[in-house]
């Protein structure tokens, strides 16, 4: 199967399935930082078994991108040989761990756009896409589930714990806006029926996110004020962190394997 | 010097349902139905694979085990090729699959109730009155209760039996 049936700019191409790619890597990287961490055995659990589904999904995305881009590239070449200003991922899920309910928080906000995202891309023109998306869209619906679960437990919990959960949201907030901005490369695919047009996922965002935050008693801020660049390759100092700690081994001993 | 005829394919199905899941050894690669395809082209047996969760570490093995297996029984021109679509769903675990799952001491997959990303069906399950029944493959006691719905590898979620107090893994749908 090749993508020659969809006309569209290879190179904004490239770009918009490292934004796919990225995002699940970085995600799936910081959640799995929890491993051995969790407050209790089952979430442990349940983070790593996360982190597992969003690298699995990252080695669809950025395989395709390397197949798109014709130079050979896996997705491990993609993975630990760029540098934060190639990556593409929104600049929420960079957002370090902080506590428990930080991360659930940042997984949920980042869960109810990834689910319509994905449910979106499953009427792609290029069918690569489109069967990423419905094999990641079974796993995500279980991450969304438990996070929106969690959330609201946590928020509708105890006086600690709702407190937590409203610093939580009123410091990730200003990072959700960014999902929803369409820059050139998102036209490009929207134009080319690849993906959807990144402002339309915002209505059932909203619907979402507004129906688990009233049961999570948590106040949405105001949203005014909305932080901007990971898309682009301008990141906050957190993924150079990151990217030390994942990209190491493959820096320091470069081919390396099992 | 004649060649001998290539296996015939319902032969070679027969020998990758020989072929344990090497996360669940309990049920074969073509119990779990993740072997969508097998043909010859030419004189290569080509088999098809879908993968369980993108993620599932056992996917390699899988292929290792696959190759080594049908290696034994003599096909020497083998390739492994990847289908995501259809994506895999726990509908086509085969029936004998879910008694030996059973026996094993995992509840099966109740078909129709994966997660489907609305939630619609949260409130009820917080609640406490989901209507997902879960029986105990330990004791038969559908008074079970749900721990977390993930669990010892991604496939699976963990439940717990009110009855006999033994906790067990649920196959989850997906
Ligand atoms: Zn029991």
């Amino acid at each position: 199967m090749t993508g020659a049936a969809v006309a569209v700019d290879q190179a904004a191409y490239f770009d918009w399935l490292c934004r796919m790619g990225d995002n699940c890597l970085i995600l799936g990287h910081r959640v799995s930082e929890w491993c051995g961490h969790s407050p209790v055995l089952e979430e442990d659990i349940a983070l790593a078994n996360t982190a597992l589904d969003l690298i699995g999904q990252t080695q669809l995305w950025l395989g395709l991108a390397g197949e798109v881009e014709g130079k050979g590239r896996t997705a491990d070449r993609l993975a630990y040989f760029r540098d934060a200003a190639q990556f593409r991922n929104v600049l929420l899920v960079e957002r370090p761990n902080g506590d428990f309910g930080t991360t659930l928080m940042r997984q949920f906000l980042f869960d109810a756009w990834h689910m319509e995202m994905l449910r979106a891309l499953q009427r792609s023109a290029d069918p690569r896409v489109a069967e990423i998306a419905a094999k990641a869209a079974k796993e995500v619906a279980y991450h969304l589930e438990r996070s929106a679960d969690l959330v609201i437990r946590l928020g509708d919990g105890t006086e600690e714990s709702h407190a937590r959960m409203q610093k939580a949201l009123d410091a990730l907030y200003p990072y959700t806006g960014e999902m929803f901005l369409a820059d050139a490369v998102d036209q490009a695919m929207a134009e080319a029926g690849i993906a959807p047009d990144p402002a339309d996922l915002r209505a059932a965002w909203d619907r979402t996110v507004g129906q688990v935050m009233a049961e999570a008693t948590l106040r949405l801020p105001d949203g005014s004020f909305q932080h901007r660049g990971g898309k682009t390759g301008r990141h906050t100092e957190a993924l150079g962190f990151i990217l030390a700690d994942m990209q190491f081994l493959q820096r320091a001993y470069p081919g390396g394997v099992w | 010097m004649a060649t001998p005829a290539p296996p015939e394919l319902a032969q070679v199905w027969h020998w990758l349902s020989q072929v344990p899941d090497p996360e669940i050894p309990a049920i074969s690669l073509t119990d779990l139905g993740i072997i969508r395809d097998v043909q010859w082209q030419g004189d290569t047996l080509v088999v098809t694979v879908t993968p369980t969760y993108s993620g599932c570490p056992a996917t390699t093995v899988i292929n290792l085990d696959i190759e080594a297996a049908l290696r034994s029984h003599g096909v020497e021109k083998l390739r492994l090729e990847r289908r995501l679509s259809p994506p895999w769903t726990t509908d086509w675990i085969t029936a004998e699959g879910r008694d030996k799952l059973r026996a094993y001491g995992i509840a099966p997959p109740v078909d129709g109730t994966a997660a489907d990303g609305r939630l619609a069906g949260r409130i009820a399950r917080l609640a406490g009155t989901s209507n997902l029944v879960i029986a105990c493959p330990h004791c038969g006691s559908t008074a079970t209760e749900r721990v977390s719905q993930f669990g010892s590898t991604p496939c699976k979620a963990s439940w717990r039996c009110t009855a006999c107090l033994e906790p067990f893994d649920y196959f989850k749908c997906i």
